[in-house]
């Protein structure tokens, strides 16, 4: 999963520094995510994990940093296997 | 009895918007004007002392700064293009025909020009003060007024397509362009006060499209970027916004390369006059004819 979020920030998050340079907890906004790459963001792991984010998730806090991330799309597909 | 509709035919009944046939796109009379004019004076009134550097634009902007705005990314169902024939002779007599004929649209050979609807005033400020270099240590402010476009039809007659919007515009630190705006915040509870407008303010979001859009609208919200001065004016549960106080951290000064003597880039922030609105919040709450207005807000209107 760590992966797949890092391959997706690469793509779409715009940012000025190499993925890979960025730690878990690194606060994406303050690196450079702009609100429309985190939209993107967003869709691609749609996408790539096969889920939906609801309503309630679609905030910056869910994607203030990859371990953030991580912990948004555990808990989405968590309720996914729960439904 | 739909509120809205009846305060527009209300309008239409006193002359003081004109019915073109399409909703949202409306004439104006002399009067109506006339209360626009008065609250733009008090508006330089105001704003006046703080000496910003007035620019008006035609409500037509260049479309590769339209394009370079990002607007398609948030707004799509909101914008407006220009386009125009484009064809030769022989294309005129097939449109001809296909006009007569009116089964097929007409419309669909126009061909885009370089210019769109201006949808907010300042759109084509940020460009033009981008090409003139570095902005002073101290920030930079502007006065701009233009007719914006907005595709939303709508029988509310405070959604128009096509209207109004006076702006200052402040560049500068962060905290000097949201110092900016809360000064504005409280002059503007104070105008439409000294006009007799029952007025409050509201943490609020701009109408992003779609589902990335909710995401964009907790984001703003989240961030405190826009609060909106409201109005009753068709319905006093759901108030209009009459005036907007945008902050747009640094996101327009990185995108056009806004920066300031210290090579930092700039903050900027908005704080939007809805004329129309502002308009028909006085007739609403006032009556629909001036000379009935009370004493005291017509001495602040007309001195």
């Amino acid at each position: 999963m760590n992966e797949t979020i890092r391959e997706l920030l690469g793509k779409v998050g715009g940012l000025p520094v190499p993925v890979a340079e960025l730690a878990d907890d690194a606060d994406l906004y303050a690196v450079g995510l702009s609100s429309f790459a985190s939209v993107q963001l967003m869709l691609g792991l749609e996408e790539a994990f096969d889920i939906e984010f609801p309503d309630s998730l679609l905030n910056r806090k869910s994607f203030a940093s990859i371990a953030a991330i991580e912990q948004t799309l555990t808990h989405i597909l968590k309720s996914k296997e729960a439904a | 009895m739909d509120m809205q509709v009846s305060f527009l035919d209300r309008l239409f009944d006193a002359g003081l918007l004109i019915d073109t046939g399409v909703d949202g796109l409306y004439g104006r009379s002399g009067q109506f004007e006339e209360v626009i004019a008065a609250f733009e004076r008090l508006i330089d009134r105001v704003g006046g002392p703080d000496d910003a550097e007035a620019m008006r634009f035609p409500p037509g902007m260049n479309r590769a700064f339209f394009e370079k705005s990002g607007y398609m990314k948030s707004f799509p169902q909101l914008a407006g293009t220009v386009h125009s024939f484009c064809g030769s002779e022989l294309d005129h007599m097939s449109l001809l025909k296909c006009m007569e004929v009116g089964e097929q649209d007409w419309t669909e050979g126009q061909k885009a020009t370089d210019i769109v609807l201006t949808p907010a005033a300042c759109y084509p400020l940020y460009p033009t003060v981008a090409r003139r270099g570095k902005l002073p240590s101290s920030g930079a402010l502007f006065d701009l007024q233009s007719y914006c476009f907005r595709h939303e039809p709508s029988k509310d007659p405070a959604r128009q397509q096509l209207f109004r919007m006076r702006e200052y515009v402040c560049m500068g630190t962060e905290s000097h362009v949201t110092d900016f705006r809360q000064l504005w915040m409280d002059r503007g509870v104070e105008m439409m006060t000294s006009v007799g407008l029952e007025v409050t303010i509201d943490i609020a979001n701009d109408p992003f499209f779609g589902r990335a859009g909710k995401m964009l609208v907790n984001n703003q919200r989240d961030q405190n970027l826009k609060f909106e001065l409201l109005i009753p004016i068709t319905s006093t549960a759901n108030p209009t916004a009459c005036m907007s106080f945008n902050y747009h951290q640094d996101s327009f000064g990185q995108k056009w390369g806004l920066n300031l003597e210290d090579g930092s880039v700039a903050h900027t922030a908005c704080v939007g006059f809805g004329l129309e609105r502002i308009a028909l919040a006085l007739f609403h709450t006032h009556g629909l004819d001036v000379k009935t207005w009370p004493e005291s807000v017509r001495a602040t209107l007309w001195g």
